[in-house]
C-alpha cells in the first residue's frame, strides 16, 4: 500500500469519525468509573494495566478489578492484545480411525468485543503500524484482523512521560490519537474523554458515560505540557535520503553498534511495532495443533534455511537487520515514518544497553553525509 | 572506583601500544542509569571510552567465545572464573588473553534501587561506599552494601583468580556470608509448595532467552530449545515448555556456573532463574567439594571421569 493511500485511509477514518461523533468530549466522574466498568462488562471483555510483582502488564480485568492507571508504561507492549505471543490457528488429529483425520480445522476463538483501557498513545499508533503488515491489498491476516476489529482502544494520555520516551520525534506523542477510539486524560476527580470514532462512541454509550464537557482546553494544555516533558529525541529527517547500500555497508559502524548484543529476543518481543512470527506444529499423542509464535530477527535460527545455510549468520548482520528494517527499509517502503513509536522499552530493557536513539542518530547522520560523498 | 577506570585505560593503552593485544574488551558508559555497555577498544582513542564502576554486572567472558584475536580483557572475580571455564572448555586460549584483573566490591542491583525510590530513576552516582540516586520523586542515598545484586551480596570470590595485571590491590573477601540460605528454604518445602514456587517464579517468562545469551556457559552453536531436527522442546508460551527450558539449561550449567548473576541481571522481567543454578552449585559443593572456575588444573566434576570414583553406578 503506498503512503498516499495510507494517509487517505487514515484521514478518511478520522474524518468519518469526526463527522459521526462531532469530536465529542465527555466527562467521567471518577466516582462513576467502577460503575461504568461494570456496565461495560456486559458488552465487552475488559483489559487494562495491572501490576504484577514489579511491572505492569495488560491483563483481563475480572469483575471487581479496575485498571491500574498509576504506571509509566507496561513492561510488554499492548501488541499482544490483538497478536498474542502464542496463538493456536488450527488443530487436527492424526488418528486414522477418526473421520476427520489429517484435516486442519480452525481453532475456535473468542472474538467477542473487548476493550483495552489505558493503552498509551505510542502503543496505539504502533497497532496502526503493525496493521500495515497484517492488512494489505494482497494479504489479509484473518486472525490479527478479527482480533483488531473486536477491540476498542481506549487510550490514556501520558502526563508524566519517562526519560526514555522519544515519541514526539518518532511520529507520535503523549496525546497522539492515531489508532485510538477514545483518548482519556486524567483531570483530577474526573477523566475527560475525547471520543474519536464510532467504536469509541459505542463504548462510551455502553458505559453510560455521556455527559458532554467543555474540556478542549484541558487536552490542548495537557498536550503541550506533556510534549514539553519529553526530553529524549531522535533525528530521522535524513534517513529517507540515505543511500541504503552505503549505510548497509558501513561495517565499522555496525561493529561498534552490535558488539555488545547477545542476540536475545528482548528488544523485539517488548517492542509494540515488531511483527515477525514463526509457524509451529506441535503434536501430543495423536492430537496436533498449528500455532504461530512471535519470532525475532535477533535469533540466529530466524533465517536458517532448510539446507542449513544461514544468510544472516553473524550477530552484526542480525543487529543491522533490526535497525535497517525499523529505520530504513520501512521508511522507504511505506513512507509512514520510522517503524518505532519511541516507547523506549527496548532502551530500558536491552540487557546490554544498545540504544536505538543512538543508532538512529548515527544512521541519520551517516546516511546523509555519505550519500553526498557518493554522489559528489 | 574512579581510579579503576583510569588504571584500566592506562594498562589498555600500554597493551595496545606494545602490540601485546589486538583489542581490549571492557565497558563503556551506558545511556541510561545503572547500565554500562560491553565494548571493545582497538586504538588509544577508543580506550578513553572505557569505564569501570558498579554497573559492570554483565559477564565479559561471554564476549571471548571463539574469538581469534589477542585480547586484553577486564575481569572481576566472577568473570575471571568464567574465563577459566572458557579456557578449560577450549572456548579461548590462555595465551590469547591478557587478563586485567579488577578486584570487585560488588555490582548494584538496578531493580532493587528502582523499587526503593519514588518515580523513575534519573541518575545514579557513587562515591566509594555510597550510591546516590536522583529520581523523579527526589534524591536518596544508600550504602552500597544495601543495594548489591543478590549474587554479589553473597560472593566469596571477589578477586580475580587468574590475571596478568591487577588494577588495584585485592579487596578483602567476604567470609561471614551464608551463600545458600535461599536454596535451603526451597529444599525445605514439600513437593507441592516447591512446584507452586517454580510455577510462580517463571510465570512472566517471555522466552527471550536473554538469561541464556548473557551466560558465558551457553555457547552451544544451536541450543536444545532452538534445535528443530529433532525438536526437543515446544516453542510456545506453554508453561511446561518454559520450565523445561529453564530446568535443562540449569543442568547444562551444573558444575560450571560461577553465580556471576549475569542471567538474572539480563532478564527483562526480573526473573530469578539463579535459584536453579544455585541449587546445583550447592550440590556440587556438597557432593564434590567443587567450586567452578577456581583452577585451570582440574575439570568440572560433571565433564570428566575418574577411575577412583566412589560411586558404583558409573563403573
Ligand atoms: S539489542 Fe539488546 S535486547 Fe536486542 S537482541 Fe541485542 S542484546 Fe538483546
Ligand atoms: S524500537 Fe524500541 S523504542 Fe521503538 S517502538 Fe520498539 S521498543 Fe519502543
Ligand atoms: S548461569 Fe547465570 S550465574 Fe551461572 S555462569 Fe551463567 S550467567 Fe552466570
Ligand atoms: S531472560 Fe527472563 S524472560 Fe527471558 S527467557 Fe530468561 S527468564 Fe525468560
Amino acid at each position: 500500500m503506498d503512503s498516499h493511500r495510507i494517509n487517505q485511509l487514515t484521514h478518511q477514518r478520522i474524518n468519518q469519525s469526526r463527522r459521526d461523533t462531532d469530536m465529542k468530549i465527555v466527562a467521567i466522574d471518577k466516582k462513576d468509573w467502577e460503575k461504568g466498568l461494570d456496565r461495560l462488562r456486559e458488552a465487552y471483555r475488559l483489559i487494562g494495566p495491572v501490576k504484577e510483582d514489579r511491572y505492569h502488564y495488560f491483563r483481563e480485568l475480572p469483575q471487581g478489578q479496575a485498571p491500574d492507571f498509576d504506571f509509566f508504561n507496561t513492561r510488554i507492549s499492548a501488541k499482544e492484545i490483538v497478536y498474542p505471543q502464542s496463538e493456536d490457528l488450527f488443530e487436527y488429529t492424526l488418528d486414522e480411525t477418526k473421520e476427520d483425520y489429517h484435516l486442519l480445522k480452525e481453532v475456535e476463538k473468542d472474538y467477542s468485543p473487548k476493550a483495552v483501557l489505558g493503552i498509551r498513545p505510542c502503543d496505539a499508533k504502533a497497532v496502526e503500524l503493525v496493521k500495515l503488515n497484517f492488512d494489505t491489498d494482497d494479504y489479509k491476516d484473518p486472525y490479527w484482523l478479527r482480533a483488531w476489529e473486536a477491540t476498542t482502544f481506549v487510550g490514556l494520555a501520558c502526563d508524566s512521560p519517562c526519560s526514555t520516551c522519544f515519541c514526539t520525534t518518532a511520529g507520535c506523542g503523549p496525546y497522539h490519537e492515531e489508532g485510538l477510539d477514545v483518548l482519556l486524560a486524567d483531570d483530577g476527580d474526573r477523566y475527560v474523554a475525547k471520543v474519536l470514532t464510532e467504536k469509541g462512541e459505542n463504548f462510551m454509550k455502553a458505559a453510560g458515560w455521556t455527559e458532554g464537557a467543555e474540556a478542549e482546553a484541558r487536552f490542548e494544555s495537557g498536550k503541550s505540557a506533556a510534549e514539553e516533558k519529553i526530553v529524549s529525541t531522535v533525528s530521522t529527517e535524513k534517513l529517507r535520503s540515505a543511500d541504503t547500500l552505503a549505510l548497509h555497508g558501513n561495517e565499522e559502524m555496525w561493529e561498534d553498534i552490535s558488539f555488545s548484543c547477545i542476540n536475545c529476543g528482548t528488544c523485539t518481543f517488548v517492542c509494540p511495532t515488531c511483527w515477525c512470527f514463526d509457524i509451529q506444529d506441535e503434536v501430543h499423542g495423536k492430537q496436533g495443533r498449528r500455532m504461530r509464535n512471535w519470532d525475532s530477527c535477533m535469533f540466529p535460527i530466524f533465517t536458517v534455511h532448510t539446507t542449513g545455510h544461514n544468510p544472516r549468520g553473524t550477530k552484526l548482520q542480525r543487529v543491522r537487520q533490526r535497525f535497517m528494517h525499523k529505520l530504513k527499509y520501512f521508511v522507504d517502503k511505506y513512507d509512514a515514518g520510522i517503524m518505532c513509536v519511541g516507547c523506549g522499552r527496548c532502551v530500558q530493557q536491552c540487557p546490554v544497553n544498545i540504544d536505538i536513539r543512538r543508532v538512529c542518530d548515527l544512521m541519520d547522520r551517516y546516511g546523509a553525509t555519505d550519500a553526498c560523498a557518493v554522489e559528489g | 572506583m574512579v581510579n579503576y577506570s583510569d588504571k584500566i585505560r592506562e594498562i589498555s593503552k600500554r597493551l595496545l601500544k606494545d602490540c601485546k593485544v589486538d583489542m581490549i574488551i571492557g565497558f563503556r558508559k551506558g545511556s541510561v542509569p545503572m547500565m554500562n555497555e560491553p565494548h571493545f577498544a582497538r586504538t588509544a582513542e577508543d580506550v578513553d571510552e572505557l569505564v569501570w564502576d558498579s554497573n559492570c554486572g554483565i559477564n565479559l567472558a561471554n564476549y571471548l567465545t571463539d574469538r581469534k584475536e589477542k585480547i586484553g580483557v577486564a575481569a572481576k572475580g566472577c568473570d575471571s572464573r568464567n574465563i577459566v571455564t572458557h579456557i578449560l572448555e577450549n572456548k579461548i586460549k590462555r595465551e590469547q588473553l591478557t587478563i586485567i584483573g579488577v578486584p570487585c566490591k560488588g555490582m548494584i542491583d538496578k531493580r532493587k534501587i528502582a523499587g526503593l525510590v519514588e518515580g523513575e530513576v534519573l541518575e545514579v552516582t557513587e562515591d566509594e561506599e555510597q550510591i546516590n540516586v536522583k529520581s523523579s520523586g527526589g534524591k536518596k542515598s544508600f550504602k552500597k552494601t544495601e543495594v548489591l545484586q543478590e549474587n554479589c551480596a553473597v560472593c566469596i570470590h571477589r578477586n580475580p583468580v587468574v590475571y596478568d595485571e591487577m588494577v588495584a590491590e585485592p579487596v578483602p573477601e567476604q567470609t561471614d556470608v551464608d551463600r545458600y540460605e535461599d536454596v535451603r528454604k526451597i529444599e525445605e518445602m514439600d513437593p507441592e509448595q516447591r512446584w507452586a514456587y517454580f510455577d510462580d517464579l517463571f510465570k512472566e517468562c517471555i522466552r527471550c532467552y536473554a538469561c541464556r545469551n548473557a551466560c558465558p556457559l551457553c555457547y552451544c552453536p544451536t541450543c536444545f530449545v532452538d534445535e528443530a531436527k529433532p525438536q526437543w522442546v515446544g516453542k510456545s508460551q506453554d508453561p511446561i515448555d518454559i520450565r523445561t527450558f529453564h530446568f535443562l539449561r540449569a543442568y547444562h550449567c551444573a558444575g560450571r556456573c560461577t553465580d556471576c548473576g549475569a542471567c538474572q541481571r539480563a532478564c527483562p522481567v526480573g526473573i530469578n532463574m539463579r535459584m536453579l543454578t544455585k541449587k546445583l552449585e550447592k550440590d556440587c559443593k556438597d557432593l564434590y567439594n567443587w567450586e567452578a572456575g577456581l583452577t585451570l588444573d582440574s575439570r568440572p566434576p560433571l565433564d570428566f571421569y575418574r577411575p577412583d570414583d566412589p560411586e558404583d553406578f558409573i563403573k
